[in-house]
């Protein structure tokens, strides 16, 4: 394990980096936004991301991935956190590309794996149906029927569902709402009849479906794998994109921060610059140290998804609080640097605000984090 | 970067000589009346004290990174970090604890002259010279370079008049090394020296001061027409600035170091917590919720800060620029520390409020006495603030 990147990382970096600033920068986001685009990300650009193989980055060689790994693909995400890039990366690289290669039948990888790193399918995963991450809590029922199943339920906040070109969907093929075992990744494409999908708008415009199952039926093909079996990978899969938006939480943090110092160097007031008045000095001092920690944990969290490392699941709830709680911090104390310019939407800044806030509900809160990390040291 | 395999290799050398040479009864955290520090009035616990650092330091494993000439094992980076992780490993106590290892061998290593070197460096690596720190005066704390104690060149000699404060074992010490001013015309940091003075000179006295834990680990230190030989200058007359920083440097990712170490010694938060407050017949989970929040916190921010160490030393020995890390380590491991220890004494509850007497075991008044030396560690060495101030002024380049 080494945190000192190689030189081939450093070159994946400098690519994410421009590719970003060129095809994705935040002016994007804001077309995108003002322009209420149906779709709410440029597919061009996510098609030509696909050809710098970062789209496959960690989809297998013989899936049509680039193989790259983790420790570099946290490099891609963490250049589209910087500009706020809509990408259907942690809906469809992170969270269903690895539901796939875990659960899938080698036929189910090589149909679906491939045309993920080509850019050309989006695939949303849905799982939460309640108010906050919940991610055994599952309604969703998936019943045996005589030519396959039938899928009935509601699923919200699944990134991506109003494009993607399909579900996957976690369902419960047996026991109570609470069980652990007894879930199923079941694959439901696009325009299945009795599937309602309802755009929701976000707050920083990150997008995101509700999405109604009404006695859908389905072959028995649609299940990934085996039945009841989701459960032992459900956890890799949710730690894998849970290390991820906290690479990309990390790109954001960064930004801010890197633009909070800029403008406390630049903006005078009583006759100096804000920098250089000790009350913001220590804060900015304070902030700098957070970001150092998080970056750590984060560079770990990755590197422990390469080497399949037995504390997986604790690096990944440390990483996701960890990134989580510096980003909600770092982005209010943006905001109240700039003073009035930053509680605008001319400024970027309110712009990582907002994401902050989403990226936090995303699999999971801190609260959620620290008490699962509890659990698994036992206490 | 030195090949993995030679390291693994060398990683099963150490693990042997640890478990040859290190006596078992080393091999449990040491209390703090059981530390060895060496010098020439040095004190050990036991037989096993005494032998542990003969044979560390008769290998150079006190100070593993020193080269061979200086009683050093002339580790490198990597070397010495696999060391560590090995006696950590074992729970074998450093066998000795010196501010001459820490702080000021490095130093000589770096400005000293060879007569330097081979009196003092040796000396320290050994054992047989225990040093203290005379930085701070009672007019200059913070503001170290406001300093005050005056050194006056008569013949070949310095004559040294003043007062230093908070000196650490002092009354131990058999050698101190000084900053003093030498130019009183000069702008304040120009006109300073590194001075090394030896205590059983006529004119130096201690006198204890008591901490709040009740121990009395520092004193005040009267120098009164002290003759120094004028060979004792580290580094050149009214450059002792550019030698106390390079020191403090040393001395700031020590604090931090240390402290990482304890932690990775002493019982775990949710252990003791399983014990003092235990868990939900049902729920498997602690029964006092917020506590268990807030151990957790500090359980992630301890794995944080140890994995940002790990990288800011990987990066080192990639040969990567120095980012001023040890601004950062400091005021992140003491303050982290001070959260842990306070921690500590909230999950014994009343257990964790005893001062003396038997209704409180060893353990539970040890802990009660290192919290409260804790709430030094964010002052000693350089307060919170004042990394505040370096790390926006020399990492963030806010304007003064
Ligand atoms: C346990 C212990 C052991 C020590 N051992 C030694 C030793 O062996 N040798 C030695 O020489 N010294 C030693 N010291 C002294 C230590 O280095 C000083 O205490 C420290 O530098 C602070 O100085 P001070 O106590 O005078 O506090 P002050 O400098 O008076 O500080 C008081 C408060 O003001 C704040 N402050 C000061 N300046 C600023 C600023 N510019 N901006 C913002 N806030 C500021 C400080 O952070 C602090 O909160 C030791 C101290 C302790 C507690």
């Amino acid at each position: 394990m080494s945190f000192v990147l190689t030189e081939e990382q450093e070159s994946i970096k400098r690519t994410a980096k421009s590719f970003a600033s060129e095809r994705l920068p935040i002016t994007n986001l804001r077309t995108l936004r003002d322009t209420k685009d149906a779709a709410g990300i440029s597919h061009d650009a996510w098609r030509a991301m696909a050809d710098l193989g970062l789209a496959g980055a960690a989809i297998p060689e013989a899936f049509g991935g680039s193989a790259l790994g983790y420790a570099e693909l946290g490099l891609v995400l963490e250049e589209c956190g910087r500009t706020l890039a809509a990408t259907p990366l942690v809906s469809t690289v992170l969270l269903a590309a690895n539901a796939i290669l875990l659960a899938g039948t080698d036929a189910q990888k090589s149909a679906l794996l491939p045309p993920i790193a080509r850019g050309e399918s989006v695939v949303a995963f849905a799982l939460d149906e309640g108010a906050r991450h919940a991610p055994q809590r599952i309604s969703t029922r998936l019943e045996a029927t005589a030519g396959g199943y039938r899928l009935t339920g509601e699923k919200v906040f699944v990134l991506d569902g109003h494009i993607a070109n399909a579900l996957i969907v976690v369902a419960r093929s047996a026991g109570v709402d609470d069980a652990p075992d007894g879930l199923t990744f079941v694959l439901v494409p696009q325009g299945t009849p009795g599937v309602t999908v309802t755009r929701t708008n976000l707050v920083d415009t990150r997008n995101a479906a509700r999405v109604r199952f009404d006695n859908v039926t389905l072959p028995a093909s649609a299940v990934l794998g085996t039945v009841g079996t989701a459960r032992a990978h459900l956890d890799t899969v949710l730690d894998r994109a849970r290390i991820g938006i906290a690479a990309e939480m990390l790109g954001a943090i960064q930004e801010t921060f890197e633009r909070t110092l800029a403008y406390l160097k630049t903006r005078k007031q009583f006759g100096v610059a804000i920098g250089s008045f000790q009350g913001l000095k220590h804060r900015a001092a304070a902030l700098f140290c957070e970001i150092e920690l998080t970056k750590s944990v984060v560079m770990d969290a990755l590197r422990a998804i390469d080497e399949n490392r037995p504390d997986l699941a604790q690096l990944a709830s440390a990483a996701k609080a960890r990134a989580t709680d510096t980003f909600l911090t770092v982005t209010a104390e943006a905001v109240q640097m700039h003073g009035g310019i930053g509680v605008t939407d001319d400024l970027d800044i309110g712009l990582f605000l907002k994401r902050a806030r989403v990226c936090e509900m995303t699999l999971g809160d801190s609260a959620y984090h620290r008490d699962r990390y509890a659990r698994l040291l036992g206490y | 970067m030195i090949d993995r395999d030679e390291l693994e290799c060398f990683r099963g050398e150490v693990r042997a000589w640890l478990e040859e040479n290190c006596p078992k009864s080393m091999r449990s955290p040491a209390r703090e009346d059981e530390d060895v520090w060496g010098g020439r009035r040095a004190t050990f616990p036991s037989g096993d004290a005494k032998s542990w650092l003969e044979r560390a330091a008769a290998k150079g494993f006190t100070a593993p990174t020193w080269p061979k000439a200086y009683g050093g094992a002339g580790l490198s980076g990597d070397e010495a970090r696999i060391l560590e992780e090995e006696r950590v490993r074992i729970g074998a106590r450093v066998p000795l604890k010196s501010l001459g290892i820490w702080m000021l061998g490095p130093v000589l290593l770096r400005f000293g002259t060879e007569a330097q070197k081979v009196q003092h460096v040796t000396g320290i690596a050994r054992g047989e010279i225990r040093w203290c720190q005379g930085y701070s005066e009672p007019g200059a704390g913070s503001d170290l370079a406001s300093l005050s104690m005056r050194a006056e060149r008569d013949g070949d000699s310095y004559v040294v008049n003043g007062q230093k404060v908070w000196t650490s074992h002092a009354d131990k010490a058999d050698w101190i090394f000084c900053l003093v001013r030498t130019d009183a015309k000069a702008p304040k940091h120009e006109g300073i020296s590194f001075l090394l003075i030896d205590m059983a000179t006529k004119g130096v006295s201690v006198k204890p001061i008591t901490l709040l834990s009740g121990a009395s680990p520092f004193c005040e230190t009267f120098f009164e027409d002290v003759r120094v030989p004028a060979e004792n200058l580290v580094g050149p007359l009214n450059g002792g600035w550019t030698v106390a920083k390079a020191l403090l440097d040393h001395e700031r990712s020590l604090i931090s170091q240390i402290r990482d170490a304890a932690a990775a010694n002493e019982e775990s938060l949710e252990s003791l917590a399983r014990r003092y407050i235990g868990l939900g017949a049902e729920s498997g989970i602690l029964n006092d919720p917020s506590l268990r929040d807030r151990i957790t916190q500090a359980n992630m921010d301890l794995l944080c800060n140890k994995l940002t160490m790990r990288r800011s030393s990987e990066a080192r020995a990639a040969g990567l620029p120095p980012g001023n890390e040890t601004s950062m380590f400091k005021l992140y491991g003491t303050e982290l520390n001070k959260r842990r220890r306070e921690l500590m004494v909230l999950i014994a509850g009343f257990q964790g409020l005893g001062w003396e007497g038997d209704s409180f075991s060893r353990e539970e008044l040890t802990r009660t006495r290192d919290w409260l030396r804790s709430r030094a560690n964010s002052i000693e060495g350089g307060s919170t603030e004042i990394q505040l101030n370096i790390i926006a002024k020399r990492v963030l380049g806010l304007p003064d």
